[in-house]
């Protein structure tokens, strides 16, 4: 059985707009339009889209915080918002933009209070707790006010958090939102060290890629919320034919631009000091060697397939919703 | 870095825990419910010096009300038919029901702030219900003034109103104020749903919440027509205080409803509880929390 199975599932809402100086018109507004998707336990699933997609939207129906207008979601074989406190006992979550912790209180406080909520036995959470504050460095602010912490000490605690009760699954809304980049470093170690030791699902919403390609080896799409793109990440390089890059800096200017088999000049730039290469066939040793017998080389930089550039593409490619062909956001 | 292994999996035993209670389900989420009471009370206390000012300037709103009534009684001897001190009655039973809901389900008027931090959804995924963390989360221990103020009215008007005390009308004295909270809670909690459907509806909420104390501070026979009727039996506001104090005072309603009806306070508070736990479980399913 997989952990989390979605099928058909929708999320309405009605807003009102204004039209005129003083009526009002009701506007459905799908978030949600119809999502079937599984989860087998131990997956690590990045689940991406432009905003307004339904990423939120659909994690909020998962942990039984939202209401499903129609279909149906199971997670750990529980049905959300009619078994949500018995589905909170097996699931974590981190919220990015909100809070699990109590604001005037030390950090140490939040999990003592939380293993009271969760009804952990106190050796367990002992034992956990020892391993987070080991591996996420939460010694040095453990008697701080959470107010008091920065933002990305104050994940570090909502992570652990949202682990002291060992849930199954793991559900992370925007978790390096706002995070500098040694924080983002110390949230992704983590996250990806949980997923090594394999009995937790982890599904993750971001807008952060390179949360995605450090972590998750299945990454879903949505746009208009409806699923583009599910599969791993090299087959979302090769169906949108995104590739690394070679960047190369010279002294130079080249008269003609240069061939190198297996790896097509892609851009010119600075007026013919930078080029740069797509990798194809040819290795980064064998584009340096072609390029140094050519001119002086003052830098070379490889640039990974840009995830960002391919969903960008993918997100403005038509969706049709509700019969007219919408254009997603830039 | 450390085996991370047993981050999720069982825990190896290590040094026996202190507090390891083999405790039932029950009692885990008393217990929980104890924690987040506790947490509330620690927060607050990091706050001492304003928390002491709020104490004391908590109890100047329910001096007032029951300053309004004896200036009424400097310029008259009667209203609507009751004298000072069977009026102090109504006030006393309708300050403490209504200060000690407030003290406990009051803060629930900050639903839409709830929502809006999101600190509704927080609780959402605990396993836990809703209401009670809210309630428990956000305990405003600084009204605790109030229900002192309101319980000290209570006992002096009744224990000077001359009543003829009865095994009845002793069980009734008990009974009423508690009926009262509960009622006065229900309506906090009925009229905070509203906020499920529309966010910024406060102020509808509180017009009839603080609309509902000011009422019950006197005897319904002052009112009239349709308003009456609305708030007194339709919303049911007249069983907080009016007519448990005409049981206890042994009058007779001018209105001409039978004794018995000061005696059906508790089932008036139980039906509105129904309803307002109905108005909850519905509206938390209508719930669309917010944008991100």
């Amino acid at each position: 059985m997989s952990v989390i199975e979605m099928s058909g599932l929708r999320k309405e809402f009605t807003v009102r707009v204004k039209v005129g100086r003083l009526r009002r018109e009701k506007r459905v507004v799908t978030a949600v339009d119809g999502i079937d998707l599984r989860v087998e336990r131990g997956e690590m699933l990045g689940y991406i889209g432009p905003n307004g997609a339904g990423k939120s939207t659909t994690l909020k129906m998962l942990t039984g915080v939202l209401m499903p207008s129609a279909g149906e979601a199971r997670v750990c074989g529980l049905r959300p918002v009619a078994e949500r406190t018995r589905l909170a006992m097996r699931i974590g979550v981190v919220f990015g933009q909100r809070s699990q912790l109590w604001w005037d209180l030390p950090l140490r406080d939040s999990f003592d209070l939380l293993r009271h909520v969760y009804r952990v036995p106190a050796g367990e959470h002992a034992t956990r707790l020892a391993r987070c504050r080991d591996l996420l460095d939460l010694d040095e602010f453990l008697d701080t006010p959470v107010r008091q912490l920065s933002l990305g000490q104050r994940m570090r605690g909502e992570l652990t958090a949202a682990l002291l009760h060992s849930p199954e699954v793991l559900f992370l809304d925007e978790p390096t939102i706002g995070l500098d980049v040694v924080s983002k470093q110390a949230v992704r170690g983590f996250l990806a060290e949980l997923g090594r030791a394999g009995d937790t699902t982890l599904v993750l919403t971001t807008h952060d890629l390179a949360d995605i390609e450090r972590l998750c080896h299945r990454l879903v799409v949505i746009d208009h919320g409806r699923v583009v793109h599910d599969g791993s990440i090299a087959a979302l390089h090769s169906r949108y034919g995104s590739r690394r890059m070679v960047v190369a800096e010279l002294d130079a200017v080249l008269s003609e631009p240069p061939e190198l088999p297996g790896a097509p000049l892609q851009r010119v730039e600075a007026d013919g000091h930078r080029l740069v290469f797509a990798l194809e066939s040819a290795t980064v040793a064998e584009v340096v060697a072609g390029l140094a017998g050519l001119a002086t080389l003052r830098d070379i930089s490889i640039v990974e397939p840009d995830i960002e550039e391919v969903v960008a593409r993918l997100y403005r490619a038509p969706v049709e919703v509700g019969g007219a062909a919408v254009t997603g956001a830039p | 870095m450390a085996e991370p292994g047993t981050l999720t999996g069982p825990a190896p035993a290590v040094a026996p825990p202190e507090d390891e209670r083999p405790a039932g389900r029950r009692s885990g989420v008393l217990g929980a419910y104890r924690a987040l009471l506790g947490a509330q009370a620690r927060s607050q206390a990091a706050y001492r010096t304003s928390f002491v000012v709020d104490l004391v300037g908590n109890v100047g709103a329910t001096v007032f009300d029951v300053v309004t009534v004896l200036v009424l009684f400097g310029v008259t001897r009667e209203l609507g038919g009751f004298t000072l001190h069977e009026a102090l009655v109504i006030v006393g039973l309708s300050s403490f029901a209504f200060a000690t809901a407030d003290l406990l389900v009051g803060n629930i008027e900050r639903l839409p702030r709830y929502v809006r931090t999101g600190l509704f959804d927080a609780v959402l995924v605990r396993p836990l219900a809703a209401l009670p963390q809210l309630l428990l989360m956000d305990l405003p221990l600084r009204k605790v003034s109030r229900v002192v103020f309101g319980l000290a009215v209570l006992v002096a008007s009744v224990t000077s109103a001359g009543i003829h005390w009865t095994a009845g009308r002793v069980a009734l004295v008990l009974v009423a104020p508690l009926a009262g909270v509960v009622f006065f809670g229900a309506i906090f909690v009925t009229t905070s749903t509203v906020s499920f459907y529309w966010i910024d509806s406060g102020e509808l909420a509180n017009s009839v919440t603080y609309g509902g104390r000011d009422f019950t501070s006197y005897p319904v026979t002052v009112y009239g027509g349709w308003f009456r009727a609305l708030f007194a039996y339709g919303m049911g506001f007249a069983f907080v205080s009016y007519h448990p104090a005409l049981a206890l005072l042994g009058r007779a309603d001018p209105l001409g409803l039978p004794g018995w009806v000061g005696w059906a306070a508790p089932g008036v508070a139980l039906v509105a509880a129904a309803i307002a736990a109905l108005a909850w479980r519905v509206g938390i399913r209508h719930y669309r929390s917010t944008g991100s």
